[in-house]
């Protein structure tokens, strides 16, 4: 059952969950949300890597894991503000009423 | 198997559910599966990681962003974008081309090799001997985005009383 193809077929699946999330969401927030599902698909697929690898004893795959959760925690915290500095100025996060750069 | 269906239907949830604040709570269900999944694979430091990070701040910070932007709206606007359908293919269609690579793949067959057994000693050496000049640069990207999210977040000074 735990062979490499069924973590990557669920690395996959999740992927394709997130990138369906952050298609046709219409919050700026679950869209946010999205992005990183598809963000944890990859440190899933690193990992399995990894693990399943010829080398695990070399820890590539988990530096690659532990500096991609930090860039995606500096992503979530850069696009929350910048969702908050949006909701600020049109007084929603309903992506179609954000139509406009500026103004 | 198990650990795979909650993450699957906790993330499912987090991207289907009408109410925002459900979203996060069913994010926060597949984050911690995701963990779990890393502590099967023998990644302890990084299934640690992953709870404290995302469920512990991410998720709250995405809440914190929802209660701050919550409105309750009179007419409350569909969830969806109207081509919903269309994104769901095309999603679906994403999953079928990676399904398909995977399972034409041959690397993918092989078997669990032994147990690494890696310790946090042997990551905090990785970390400050080989990989000393990424840690470093995270550090400086990390501080840079956190101001940076601030001075965003902060809006202009008129704005503040």
């Amino acid at each position: 059952m735990n062979s490499l193809q069924n973590y990557l077929l669920l690395s996959s699946l999740l992927f394709s969950i997130g990138f369906a999330g952050a298609l046709i969401r219409r919050n700026a927030i679950l869209v946010l949300i999205g992005i990183e599902l598809m963000l944890n698909a990859a440190n899933l697929n690193f990992i399995a890597f990894w693990r399943y690898g010829p080398a695990p004893a070399a820890l590539t795959g988990i530096m690659f894991t532990i500096f991609s959760i930090s860039i995606a925690a500096a992503e979530a915290a850069v696009g929350l503000g910048i969702i908050l500095a949006v909701y600020r100025h049109f007084r929603t996060t309903d992506l179609y009423h954000m139509n406009s750069l500026k103004g | 198997m198990i650990l795979a269906v909650l993450t699957v239907a906790g993330m499912a949830s987090a991207m289907g559910l009408r109410n925002a604040v459900h979203c996060v709570l069913a994010l926060t269900l597949g984050f911690t599966g995701v963990a779990a999944l890393y502590l099967q694979l023998d990644a302890q430091f990084v299934g640690l990681a992953q709870i404290m990070v995302y469920v512990g701040a991410v998720a709250i910070l995405i809440v914190f962003v929802i209660m701050m932007t919550h409105r309750s709206e009179p007419a409350a606007p569909p969830n969806f974008i109207s081509l919903w359908t269309v994104g769901s293919v095309v999603a679906a269609a994403v999953f079928a081309v990676l399904a398909w690579a995977i399972c034409c793949s041959a690397a993918s067959t092989q078997g669990l090799p032994p147990q690494p057994g890696v310790t946090v000693q042997q990551i905090g050496d990785a970390l400050m001997h080989r990989f000393l000049l990424p840690l470093e640069i995270m550090g400086l990207l990390l501080t840079a985005a956190l101001i940076g999210a601030v001075v965003i977040a902060m809006g202009h000074k008129e704005d503040m009383k």
